[in-house]
């Protein structure tokens, strides 16, 4: 590993606001990743996802598409295509196809792009609970997650159930029974998991469909819509997750 | 072409080899002197603090196991204490002083080195081995590590290139190297798995093919699991039959200890074409142990070690998404894989019969040289083929409570990076510590931890005020880099940093030079000026013997005789040879020794005088290591 808090090797992400439309080799216009006169790489800039593969900020994505354009920009950005250029565009290659892979790795998955559009809309997802973590650790208390009222007596059960099982298996005792309704309570978890992902195609129809200037009393009920979809899923998800470490146990 | 001449190497747990690419477009080993393709990666000390390198340093190992290290490959990277388990199979002798958290250093006779500079040792016999090939300086390399090894074991793996005067163009994960290998000729399509078993390592690669690209999706692995456990096992048997039947303890016998590592070692590859075979080793007082050991027990006792391998290989497939139906080519890799068992194994695993028509020693070499061809430019063979890899381990902070907050996860394409915030949590703070950490464990204290930071010199501001951006990026070596910088008053915050393992670059630096010692031509040298120096010596000391009254008892002929030798010392002493040098000081030498012991006798007489031992000051006299130093005394 090797740290740096020298200027000029610190990463071009933070020089926010430095951007030129000048290509810095033959001082033509530049597109976004080459000099659309000469060919040569440009400097990394600060860029969200989408405007790095110059797509709108949509949910819909043509992932095969995405794909093809992650293929032919990796071949052009790689380090292993500068490793004989000088140290300046080298930096810039290793900058530049971090932030291609970042971006292909987010937005390639439907929760992950959900949740970067939610994240540069200005919704901080992670961090919130990420803050509620800590504040739950320092003052001692267990953190309170909200359970979404339709799962409330379905979480219920299922907590005296993973109770009872995690009991048994200190024991060493097995109850088939109990496992096979926990098996259920699984599947059915599933089930609504899966569903959730139809209701998201549904938000992801209606964001789209904003105009590109729409006002913010417009966009707002739509990215409510999607952080309650995406709190609700990491909820069952994690209850997935409690159950079938019980069960592969 | 010829001055950026790149080579491929593998530095593996038990050989190592250098590769490049042929103007046939064919990736080929570069033989060492002894015409063989593999260097043995063993390192030894010879009496005349030589270092020793590959096959001739074996008979250290066999008879004077403390000159000798071998397997150092698991000790890259790695600090005292993830070692214990290490240090109670392998006979790595560490030096006495070691702190905890330092770098270890293994001795070797009564001088020690840490892991990478005895790497460097083998790296330059490597690169000394494609000099004599090309006829011309080899100063680039692209270096194999196991996929699954962390930051620290790769950053070791860099140093020890630099330390063995090597620019280190990339480190290319080693199952990945061989699908390059197998991929060159070969326009594959589709999903392929790589599972290479080497010495010490277990790698799982599953590789996408697609025009080219050679994209990793999911690798897993063990850095400490290999052929050398094997071995261990089949030694442990030994050694207790040896201790229950024939009363002998050998456990502290380096030399037998080695003597019956070779044995098993022969027995294992035997057992490879034959059904049954012997262990025979010969031991003090012309006893013998001998074993016969068939091929179902040999199995079965090496059956848990293979069942570590199902894990990650499952694992992978997993984070792949992708069940054995939809892997396409299955390639073996390492040695380990020669064993009939471990190819039933990942037969039944995948359900596919395994690629191996490429020698599975030879094979990451070979990729490594492809990789080698990319960098330095490629050729008609490499033109469109890309390499996308892998981090194998998920980056992670601790976060409050001891947990790990992951910021890069397992399997993301590299470069790979992430943004965090961090900020104060009491007024006027000026500074934020940082753990980093690699691994999939929930809590800090169960993963690696990489390095532990101190952002400094924030601006005091009310508590949670500062918003300091750190920003972390995984390299295509697979290795870290960290920048910050305090947002609100855009100060750079000061960062020091203190690795959890590895050498700084201070330390790398001064490895360097010293390393030069070891060069063949810079050690010839600096014999040349060490034999210059003795022979100054001695010629200073000459000069003002002949100003001592003893000078005049010697004979005509004696002062004749030293004056000729003389003479003659002063003719050669500002040639390169030192040979020469070392003769001419030898005859001076001997024809001044009388001088030398006449000067003694007046010292003492003088003492007899009245003056008392101290202040003649003969102390020196008798164990100095030149018989004409009490010349010195005034």
């Amino acid at each position: 590993m090797s740290v740096t808090n020298k200027p000029e090797a610190a990463l071009q992400m933070f020089d926010e606001g430095a951007v030129t439309h000048a290509c810095w080799s033959c001082g033509d216009m530049r597109a976004a990743h080459f000099c659309q006169s000469c060919g040569k790489l440009q400097p990394a800039l600060p860029t969200d996802y989408f405007t790095f593969f110059g797509l709108p900020r949509k949910l819909n994505v043509d992932v095969a598409a995405l794909e093809n354009e992650f293929y032919k920009l990796s071949r052009k950005l790689h380090p292993d295509l500068y490793a004989r250029a000088a140290g300046q565009e080298r930096q810039w290659s290793l900058e530049k196809s971090s932030q291609l892979n970042d971006a292909y790795r987010t937005l390639r998955d439907p929760i992950a792009r959900t949740g970067y559009l939610l994240k540069i809309e200005g919704v901080q997802l992670e961090e919130q609970s990420k803050a509620a973590t800590d504040k739950a650790r320092q003052t001692g208390e267990e953190k309170k997650q909200v359970i979404p009222p339709e799962l409330l007596e379905e979480v219920f059960e299922l907590n005296m159930q993973l109770e009872e099982a995690r009991i048994n298996k200190k024991m060493g005792e097995r109850d088939p029974e109990l496992l096979r309704e926990m098996e259920g309570t699984r599947n059915d978890l599933q089930a609504k998991h899966d569903a959730l992902m139809d209701e998201l195609h549904g938000y992801w129809n209606e964001w789209d469909a904003l105009p590109e200037d729409a006002d913010e009393s417009l966009r707002k009920p739509v990215r409510d819509k999607m952080v309650g979809l995406l709190n609700r899923r990491s909820y069952i998800r994690n209850l997935v997750r409690d159950v079938n470490e019980v069960l592969e146990a | 072409m010829a001055e950026e001449r790149v080579v491929g190497i593998d530095l593996g747990t038990t050989n190592s080899l250098v590769a490049f690419m042929g103007t046939d477009g064919k990736p080929q080993v570069i033989p060492g002197e002894d015409g063989s393709n593999l260097v043995p990666s063993l390192v030894a000390l010879d009496t005349k603090s030589q270092i020793i390198v590959g096959n001739p340093a074996r008979k250290y190992l066999i008879e004077t196991p403390e000159r000798a290290v071998y397997s150092i490959k698991r000790l890259m990277g790695r600090g005292v204490e993830d070692i214990r388990e290490e240090l109670k199979l392998f006979p790595f002798r560490l030096a006495e002083d070691l702190q905890p958290g330092e770098v270890l250093r293994i001795k070797l006779a009564d001088k020690d080195y840490t892991p990478p500079e005895i790497s460097a040792f083998i790296l330059r016999q490597l690169k000394r081995n494609a000099e004599r090939y090309f006829g011309a300086p080899v100063k680039k390399a692209v270096i194999t590590v196991p996929a699954y090894f962390n930051d620290a074991q790769r950053q070791a793996t860099k140093d020890a290139g630099r330390i063995a005067g090597l620019e280190v163009l990339r480190l290319v994960n080693e199952p990945t190297a061989a699908a390059l290998a197998y991929g060159l000729d070969q326009q594959h399509a589709g999903v392929a798995a790589v599972y290479d078993l080497g010495g010490g390592t277990f790698d799982i690669s599953i590789l996408r093919l697609h025009e080219g690209i050679f994209e990793v999706i999911a690798t897993n692995g063990d850095t400490h699991l290999g052929g050398d456990d094997i071995d261990n096992l089949l030694i442990t048997i030994a050694l207790d039959d040896i201790r229950g039947d024939m009363g002998l303890d050998c456990r502290r016998t380096a030399e037998v200890v080695q003597a019956i590592r070779k044995a098993v070692i022969d027995a294992k590859i035997a057992l490879s074409s034959y059904q049954e075979t012997i262990i025979e080793v010969d031991l003090p007082g012309r006893k013998k142990y001998q074993r016969e050991i068939t091929r179902q027990q040999f199995e079965k006792l090496m059956e848990p070690i293979l069942q570590r391998t199902v894990g990650p290989v499952k694992q992978a497939m997993k984070d792949a998404g992708l069940t054995p139906e939809q892997i396409n080519e299955v390639a073996l890799v390492g040695g380990s894989t020669r064993i009939p068992r471990v190819r039933q194994m990942v037969r039944d695993l995948f359900k596919r019969e395994p690629h191996s028509e490429l020698n599975p020693d030879e094979v990451v070499a070979l990729g490594a040289a492809v990789q080698a061809d990319i960098l330095g430019g490629g050729s008609e063979a490499t033109k469109d083929m890309l390499l996308l890899d892998v981090t194998p381990l998920s980056l992670g902070i601790e976060a409050l409570g001891g947990v790990v907050a992951k910021i890069i996860h397992r399997n993301s394409t590299i470069p790979a990076s992430a943004t965090e915030h961090f900020t104060t949590g009491v007024e006027g703070q000026t500074n934020v510590a940082i753990h980093v950490l690699q691994g999939e464990r929930e809590l800090a204290k169960d993963n690696r931890s990489l390095a532990r930071f101190d952002l400094k010199g924030i601006p005091p501001m009310p508590a949670g005020l500062p918003r300091i951006e750190v920003r972390f990026l995984i390299d295509a070596n697979g290795i870290l880099h960290v920048s910050a910088r305090e947002q609100r008053s855009g100060k750079e915050a000061e960062i020091s940093v203190q690795p959890s393992y590895g050498l700084t670059d201070e330390q790398v630096e001064n490895m360097i030079l010293e390393s030069f010692d070891y060069a063949e031509e810079d050690f010839r040298q600096r014999q040349v000026i060490e034999a210059r120096n003795e022979a100054s010596t001695i010629l200073t000391a000459l000069e003002k013997g002949k100003r001592n009254p003893a000078w005049r008892q010697l004979t005509s002929d004696e002062r004749k005789q030293i004056a000729k030798q003389e003479k003659a010392l002063r003719a050669v002493v500002d040639e390169n040879d030192h040979h020469a040098v070392r003769s001419a000081i030898d005859a001076l030498n001997q024809g001044t020794m009388r001088l030398a012991e006449l000067m003694m006798d007046s010292a003492v007489g003088s003492a007899l005088k009245g003056k008392t031992m101290e202040e003649v000051n003969v102390g020196e006299g008798p164990e100095a290591p030149h018989p004409i130093a009490p010349a010195e005394i005034k």
